[in-house]
């Protein structure tokens, strides 16, 4: 007798869930450092150069060499540090990630067998809720850290990502509303005459730019900022610890990519068999986190004072004009 | 003065700055006013311009030279290893004699004082140079050396010159400090030349 933590839209049997998120923990696992690899390459290309390329053929075993090189590092922890939280920080930030990863869609139901790690009901608030939880990941290690470059960064991701979770939540308010439903799955099947990026265009827009807030990735990454701040909350930080935490920055790269897709994209919608799905899912993912690296590789970083009215008196009365005309298009039509 | 641009502005700077011409006094063309509505607007045009410039990047391709299998050629005036020479030609009993007679003008025009000059009388019958005393001793301190090509102008026989080997690091100092022999050897040709087209 099992008794569900939320309500869930559709749930096989025990073995075939253990499977599926074994399944999607492994390939996102397989994914990101290939992400790192590829962040560089391209990144490279937008400056007339190559990027990593002597590790491997073209320097696709980079990823490899990094890891081992992390790896084989010192633990190192200053005298100022809290012990237990300086420890469970990161793995904070990473079990936020992965825990997100559980109800990204890639597919249909098919046989019997659901494309994704859940479906629950309550899709948007679940990944807003352990998206909030992966803010303690920076904030603790900043606080934690006994460092004053820590501690600014923590503080200004805290404002930071205060600032940027309204407008991104309202800005998916429109396609809630659209769709009727909070289930990503059902968002997914309601985009099958057209995508919301076309209807929710602003949402879309307003969405993006939080999502580089949120992800901390440039223009937005204060609480990092290498020039100023030495990485910011990460600068206590080696090894193991230090790789979790840029696991965690593609980790959740990946999800917010995803999240659009699934919002705005059409999910695992194109055309093709029904086997095609999950191949269209990453591929627009991975267009998605091209944008991402695109825009890093474009603009500068925002001055503190530039991100904060960006954020309040911008991005906000957008996403809250765009909920207000979206609820009222949607009664009228 | 002012007849054509008679303005009170312009009244007023010659009487504040009467040293100043009336060319002097040009018109500046600010930019729009930050924020707003517009400024959004032109904030947005703005990053899609700079997104369209790094993408322009990605299809230029990439200018790295890729330095241990590519290089860089370099002038024929580069200045780079030192190299003494030899008579090549000449008449006979001179061919295959050093040039450097040992006169020490090179190691007093450096100005980093790493070349070391110990001449010695030259045996008529087993001769090392062309002239009256030879270099027994001749040593350059590479990690010293900052290839300013003085010794080149300074020595009257062309006994030394500078080459195009720009590729000299070691691992020990003292393998940095090139004897005679080192520098009379023929240099492992490793640095292109540049064409004239180039």
């Amino acid at each position: 007798m099992t008794v569900p933590v939320a309500e869930v839209g559709f749930a096989e049997a025990s073995w075939i869930m253990v499977v599926k998120s074994l399944v999607i923990f492994l390939g996102v696992f397989l994914i990101v450092p290939v992400l790192t690899v590829v962040e560089r390459k391209l990144i490279g290309r937008f400056q007339n150069r190559y990027g990593p390329n002597r590790v491997g053929p073209h320097g696709v075993m980079q990823p490899l060499a990094d890891i081992v090189k992390l790896a084989g590092k010192e633990k190192f922890r200053p005298d100022a540090a809290v012990p237990l939280l300086f420890a469970i920080a990161p793995a904070i930030a990473i079990f936020s990630g992965i825990v997100t990863l559980a109800i990204i869609p890639f597919g249909d139901v098919k046989d019997g067998v659901g494309f994704y790690g859940i479906d629950v009901s309550i899709g948007v608030l679940y990944f807003f809720a352990f998206g909030s939880l992966s803010f303690y990941g920076l904030l603790l290690a900043g606080w934690s850290s006994g460092s004053k470059y820590s501690f600014l960064g923590a503080m200004r991701s805290a404002a930071q990502l205060i600032s940027y979770e309204v407008s991104m939540g309202l800005s998916l308010i429109g396609v809630v509303m659209m769709a009727g439903s909070l289930s990503l799955p059902s968002i997914v099947e309601a985009q099958g005459d057209i995508w919301y990026i076309v209807p929710q265009f602003l949402g879309f827009l307003i969405f993006m730019v939080s999502g580089f807030a949120e992800t901390n990735r440039a223009p937005f990454d204060l609480p990092e900022a290498d020039a100023e701040l030495v990485q910011g909350y990460m600068t206590e930080y080696g090894g193991m610890r230090f790789g979790s935490y840029l696991l965690a920055e593609y980790l959740e790269m990946f999800v917010v990519s995803s999240i659009a897709v699934t919002f705005f994209l059409g999910g695992w919608m194109g055309p093709g068999p029904g086997w095609l799905d999950p191949i269209w899912m990453v591929g627009k993912v991975l267009t998605v986190i091209f944008v991402f690296i695109w825009v890093r590789a474009t603009l500068p970083r925002l001055r503190y004072d530039q991100l904060m009215s960006l954020g309040w008196k911008i991005m906000l009365p957008l996403a809250t004009l765009n909920t207000l005309v979206t609820a009222i298009l949607v009664t009228v039509l | 003065m002012n007849a054509k641009l008679n303005t009170d502005g312009i009244d007023q700077m010659n009487r504040e700055f009467p040293y100043l011409h009336e060319s002097d006094v040009i018109s500046v063309q600010r930019g729009p006013e930050p924020g707003g509505a517009g400024g959004v607007y032109r904030t947005f045009g703005a990053t899609l311009k700079g997104l369209r410039t790094t993408f322009g990047r990605i299809l230029e391709g990439p200018v790295t030279v890729q330095y241990p299998e590519e290089k860089m050629p370099v002038y024929p005036r580069f200045r780079g290893r030192h190299k003494l020479h030899r008579f090549d030609d000449g008449p006979e009993g001179v061919q295959g004699l050093e040039k450097c007679v040992g006169c020490s003008l090179c190691a007093a025009a450096c100005p980093s004082d790493c070349i070391r000059v110990v001449a010695q009388e030259n045996d008529p019958a087993n001769r090392v140079s062309a002239g009256e005393r030879y270099a027994e001793v001749y040593e350059i301190n590479l990690s010293r050396c900052i290839f300013c090509g003085y010794c080149e102008v300074a020595c009257p026989f062309d006994a030394i010159t500078m080459g195009h080997d720009y590729e000299m690091s070691d691992y020990n100092r003292s393998d940095l400090i090139f004897t005679k022999e080192m520098l009379l050897a023929e240099p492992v040709d490793r640095t292109p030349l540049r064409r004239d087209d180039e």
